[in-house]
């Protein structure tokens, strides 16, 4: 079981990173603890990505404090990237390489022995069930499988911390839920994972605590259960009444929840208990297309900060 | 399944390298991209490294044998020569620049834009110049492969007349690696296919023009000034004299040239990787 630690991994103060008159990510402050998950949740161009390859001693900060592992990426990048896994957005594997070999060069680029490599090799092929494929040229891989080994390949090092940027866009349903699978794995073996995701789902799966962006500054932050109960409802509602009418509707639904949110599609109507609010509606002669009655999410935490939804 | 051991290992190797110079850039293992080379180089085709080879034959046989009846013996610096003998010290200078500027642009454009393999390769503490370096280095041996190939072949024709010519195959290596120095640095600044046939463009009129199959005596004194300044008549010009058994302190200048071409080279890659994939 990992430990839970308060030791602090990596600390952000006033971290900026500006592209000439572009602010990708303003001044933000931010911990990751020892053994944590931690995930940067928001749309894209928040600056998670920025924010992530400063992490990942990729890219120099523009202004403000950065310490890994007690370590400044100023003085000491190539010793901090010894410590780190890093999972990019594009799969940027070895086209030229199979399988096997993807993941032992990737070893020797850390100055890694070959003694040392052989057992982590298949090890690794074990943990991401490319055993079959170890031969294969990469380019006969599917998306998912792809995706595990650029994992696999991220742990060649044995890193303390492994930097995840969006693991499970572009896959399909059954390949993200291999993914979370091992990424719990990890977790459970005490690996700091940091992840950035617009996927409010994963967010909520594999994450302990997160920061939400937006226009390259924290939204809020905290555990999904924390932040869904700071600035969500228990239940949502959510109501069709067709494309042009739900304007018009929305005005005779003031009152019925907490608080309502219109979309272009749909109306989201925020209370305790949706199943009885919808029967009063119903009770009222009012007559939606469509009705559905969930949890709160993180997306709607999303919503109510920003007023934007996530993936659009 | 986490061994400690290894955690240590990685790091450990990391921090041997803490106060040694240029340690942000440089993590001392250039030797790891070339083992990538061998491994990516068994499962590609034969058929492009054989043609890197020929092409050098194919000009020699097609313009020694074919034009030498036509232009008659030459003279080089008071020798009489064949003309084959004359051009074959040309062709192998060229085909040391073409190879070089071949794996450093070509192949190296690829990997930065499609295969982000650089990416990849930043990610972990090796650094920028061991990437230059490995690649270069890989070019090297490849370059080092041809020019013994071609001596092989043109040496028992008599077109090496002077033992110096062993030396144009340590000559044929150096020049390549000023050519491929230079040409990583300059891909860094491509950002299309389109963009690549520049380098076309650049090395026709190079070949055409520096000297390889007729002397640059040929053109007026002040365009001659201009072509001897540019790098594959100083690569011509070293690799004949050495052929040629005319070595004299004009050939140290030559080799000084490259020298020059190399450092400013693989200090202009190394800044580009870096600003590309780690600012």
């Amino acid at each position: 079981m990992p430990t839970r630690s308060t030791e602090v991994v990596i600390a952000a103060h006033n971290l900026k990173k500006v592209y000439g008159d572009f602010v990708a990510v303003d001044s933000i402050d931010f911990k990751v603890r020892k053994g944590e998950s931690f995930g940067l949740l928001g749309p894209n161009g928040a600056g998670k990505s920025t924010t992530m390859r400063m992490m990942s001693a990729t890219m120099e900060r523009s202004e403000g404090e950065l310490m890994i592992l007690g370590l400044d990426p100023k003085q000491d990048s190539p010793q901090i990237r010894a410590h780190l896994g890093v999972v990019p957005q594009q799969d940027n594997l070895d086209g030229e390489l199979t399988v096997a070999e993807n993941l032992y060069i990737y070893g020797r680029y850390f100055g890694l022995s070959r003694a040392y490599l052989k057992p982590k090799v298949e090890e690794l092929l074990d943990f991401a069930q490319l055993q079959e494929k170890r031969n294969e040229k990469v380019e006969a891989l599917s998306g998912g499988m792809k995706r595990r080994l650029t994992i696999a390949r991220g742990l060649i090092n044995q890193p303390e911390i492994l930097m995840l940027d969006e693991p499970t866009t572009g896959l399909d349903p059954q390949a993200r839920h291999i993914l979370w699978d091992r990424l719990f794995r990890l977790k459970e073996e005490g690996v700091t994972l940091i992840l950035t995701t617009h996927y409010m789902d994963e967010a909520e799966q594999l994450c302990d605590r997160i920061i939400v962006m937006d226009n390259g500054r924290i939204m809020a932050e905290g555990s999904p259960a924390a932040l869904i109960a700071e600035y969500s409802s228990k239940e949502v509602l959510e109501l069709r009444f067709g494309s042009n009418k739900n304007a018009e509707s929305a005005k005779k639904l003031a009152g019925y929840g907490d608080r309502l949110e219109i979309l272009p599609d749909r109306i989201l109507i925020y209370c305790t208990d949706a199943e009885l609010v919808l029967e009063k509606i119903n009770h009222d002669g009012m007559k939606p297309l469509t009705s559905l009655v969930r949890r709160s999410s993180l997306e709607d935490v999303f919503l109510r900060l920003t007023g934007r939804t996530l993936v659009d | 399944m986490i061994l400690n051991a290894a955690v240590d290992s990685a790091i450990a190797i990391a921090e041997r390298r803490i106060g040694k110079p240029g340690e942000q850039v440089f993590a001392g293992r250039p030797y790891v991209m070339i083992q990538r080379a061998f491994l990516a180089f068994k499962g590609s085709s034969w058929f492009v490294v054989l043609s890197g080879f020929v092409e050098p034959v194919l000009y020699l046989a097609s313009f020694g044998y074919g034009l030498s009846s036509l232009v008659g013996p030459m003279t080089s610096s008071g020798d009489s020569i064949s003309y084959a003998a004359f051009i074959a010290p040309g062709l192998l200078a060229t085909s040391a620049m073409n190879g070089a500027i071949y794996d450093s642009t070509f192949n190296v454009f690829f990997k930065m834009h499609h295969g982000k393999v650089y990416n990849a390769m930043l990610a972990t503490s090796l650094g920028p110049l061991d990437v230059a370096m490995g690649e270069i280095g890989w070019a090297l041996l490849r370059g080092l492969t041809y020019a013994i190939g071609f001596m092989i072949v043109v040496a028992p024709f008599g077109l090496i007349p002077s033992i110096w010519g062993l030396l144009a195959i340590p000559a044929a290596v150096l020049i390549a690696f000023g050519f491929a120095s230079v040409g990583m640095g300059v891909t860094s600044y491509l950002k299309d296919f389109q963009q690549l046939e520049w380098i076309n463009f650049i090395m026709l009129p190079l070949f055409l023009f520096s000297g390889t199959l007729y002397s640059t005596d040929a053109f007026p004194r002040a365009l001659q000034i201009i072509i001897e300044a540019l790098p594959l008549a100083q690569a011509i010009a070293l690799v004949r004299d050495l052929t040629l058994g005319q070595v004299h302190l004009g050939t140290l200048w030559h080799i000084l040239y490259f020298a020059v071409m190399i450092v400013g080279g693989l200090f202009f890659t190394t800044h580009r990787l870096r600003s590309l994939f780690q600012k």
